[in-house]
């Protein structure tokens, strides 16, 4: 229904967890530089801001509410997604759930929490890297970029339906990048550090909001890593640090 | 034969009908052992199309049922404007041919699909069954029309299944834009674990995509008609990879009928002869007396001489052949129709020859 010319600007990106925090960010970084984007999310709302946001100064963007954790859905929203874009060169799997807060011992922890973590933070994106990651090897070129964090290496307490699904996650990464490799397809592992969104004021009421990054500043940083083209594997980014020392006498 | 009624236990390995016209031999294979069939230096060419939820099921204004399944996308109106086949009451559980006839209906008659609602736009002169319908509610807005055919649309089914087939069951694993109204099902046994198996070896693959439509309509008369003209889009890349097969001496296998259709349309609608990238529409029919001029090779399902899909074949190898294809296949049990077994047809190697010029599209 919608076709584009495919050798005139960048190829299309689909984000996840795109309504708010680093997902927004990464959504709108990418529409800025050109990139149409597909911007998905659970409530439609605060996503359709997003997406009016980006159209508002002439940018491309399509939102769609979707649950990664559903099946059912990932068929249709990547569909849906390829209908109003075209080839979709750049995944980033963003969307992730803490499970229920305050965080919680894994002797606390309902079994069913557990399972919602690893559907969201695992299966999902795994859906999405299977659906889109498809066509990328058919043509020869892609990337996938799953959004971890440093809770998957370290085993902090009350951290471990979150932290466990993202250890899984990034091993997935490895394991992707292994089968993929030689196809033009690459995968690569971001930990954007503590960043100042909804999520983390969630699981870390007490935290000194300004000690933390902006999300839009992770943002540029996983965008430049992109534009550069040649990171591959697991990247860690510390902007917390950099505005600590900022902030130090 | 009988068409096979389930999903195969792992969609790449069925059965494999190897038919060799140089040799005029048959044997029996797996699609598992394609990669040991081919040769480097041969080129598989996909039909990367989505399948679309295309079945809707809904009522007109006097509340009588109607099923329209969408047939095309009718890109001269616009975005919310498609041609699709209606049918009566009943579902899929019952056989094409015997569904009742829709209720008639003309022009600015309205069809509600759940939240999704249509105005008949006009009546094809082919069939009464055959109309063109536009998505109301959002009329430039394609992103709400897409999202309410995925709400409310369901892939086109088959009445010899013995389930209802869920979206990412009609999908093959490169899907790539929703295109395609019936699954491009030469397509469904390959798994990735075959297409890298393939590279491996030194045969490549490329991508076309070509938007199929329905294989029936259960209107003797539409069928007959049946392809419709289907638009499709052939990447600079692919043609590329074509030439460069030729010129090593290699095969181009093109899998299923949807992308001889597309790669032999757009050799033969062009002047010279030439195939180019871009984009276009074919209502080429290809039976005995084509000449292929880009295709070496099919694989496909398996095809009896009282299908349509067999006067395609005709193209690749000689009746006598097919028809000792389709008793062997009869004898050893195989299974047809979308979930079914499968068959390669491998042509005279450089049996077709074509100018080809990579280049940039020319639309």
């Amino acid at each position: 229904m919608t076709t584009i010319n495919e050798t005139e600007g960048l190829s299309a990106a689909l984000v996840t967890g795109a309504s708010r925090g680093l997902g927004r960010a990464l959504g709108l970084a990418l529409a800025r530089r050109g990139r149409p984007v597909v911007l998905v999310a659970r409530e439609a709302g605060p996503l359709e801001g997003v997406v009016a946001e980006i159209r508002a100064w002439g940018g491309r963007a399509h939102g769609i509410a979707a649950d990664v954790a559903d099946k059912d859905a990932v068929t249709s929203l990547v569909g849906r997604a390829a209908a109003l874009v075209g080839s979709i060169d750049l995944l980033v799997n963003n969307a992730s759930t803490l499970g229920p807060v305050p965080l919680r011992l894994l002797l606390d922890t309902d079994c069913e929490d557990l399972e919602r973590a690893l559907q969201v933070n695992l299966v999902g994106p795994f859906r999405l890297a299977k659906a889109l990651g498809g066509p990328m090897v058919l043509r020869g070129r892609g990337t996938i970029v799953n959004i971890s964090s440093d809770a998957a290496v370290e085993p902090y307490a009350r951290w471990g339906a979150y932290g466990a699904s993202k250890a899984a996650l990034d091993h997935l990464g490895r394991i992707w990048a292994a089968e993929l490799a030689g196809t033009g397809v690459r995968v690569l592992t971001v930990d954007p550090g503590e960043m100042n969104t909804r999520m983390h004021a969630e699981a870390v009421p007490e935290a000194d909001a300004g000690a933390l990054a902006d999300p839009a500043r992770v943002a540029e940083r996983i965008v430049a890593l992109l534009e550069a083209g040649t990171a591959a594997g697991r990247v860690a980014i510390r902007i917390e640090d950099e505005e600590t020392e900022r902030r130090a006498p | 034969m009988r068409a096979a009624r389930t999903y195969p236990a792992r969609r790449d390995d069925v059965r494999l009908l190897v038919v060799d016209v140089p040799t005029a031999s048959l044997r029996e294979s797996r699609t598992t052992q394609l990669p040991a069939l081919l040769s480097a230096g041969d080129l598989l060419v996909v039909n990367d199309a989505a399948t679309v939820p295309g079945s809707l099921q809904g009522r007109d204004d006097a509340g009588r049922s109607v099923e329209a399944r969408l047939i095309a996308a009718d890109l001269e109106r616009g975005p919310a404007h498609f041609w699709a086949v209606l049918f009566g009451a009943g579902d899929w559980r019952q056989r094409t041919e015997d569904r009742p006839p829709p209720p008639a209906v003309a022009p600015g008659d309205r069809l509600r699909f759940g939240a999704l609602e249509a105005e008949v736009v006009a009546p094809s002169s082919l069939s009464r069954r055959l109309v063109a319908l536009r998505f109301l509610g959002s009329p430039d807005e394609p992103d709400a029309v897409w999202a309410a055919l995925y709400r409310e649309g369901r892939p086109v089914q088959y009445s010899y299944l013995a389930h209802e087939l869920p979206l990412w069951a009609v999908q093959t694993v490169y899907a790539g834009r929703p295109w395609a109204f019936e699954m491009p099902s030469a397509g469904r046994p390959l798994s990735w674990e075959i297409l890298l198996g393939l590279r491996d070896k030194g045969v490549r693959w490329a991508s076309l995509t070509h938007a199929a439509g329905l294989s029936s309509s259960g209107d003797a008369a539409l069928d007959a008609a049946l392809p419709l003209p289907e638009r499709f889009e052939i990447p600079a890349a692919t043609v590329t990879a074509i030439a460069d097969t030729r010129r090593a001496g290699g095969r181009v296998i093109a899998v299923g009928t949807t992308v001889v259709r597309a790669l032999e349309g757009r050799a033969a609608a062009a002047s010279d002869g030439v195939l180019r990238a871009g984009a276009g529409v074919t209502d080429l029919r290809i039976g005995h007396d084509h000449r292929l001029r880009v295709a070496d090779g099919i694989l496909s399902g398996v095809h009896t001489h009282a299908e349509s899909h067999f006067a395609l074949l005709t193209a690749f190898a000689p009746p006598d052949l097919l028809h000792a294809a389709e008793r062997t296949a009869l004898a050893h049990d195989f299974t047809t129709h979308e979930l079914g077994d499968a068959m390669l047809i491998l042509a005279r190697r450089g049996s077709s020859r074509v100018t080809v010029v990579s280049g940039p599209p020319n639309g």
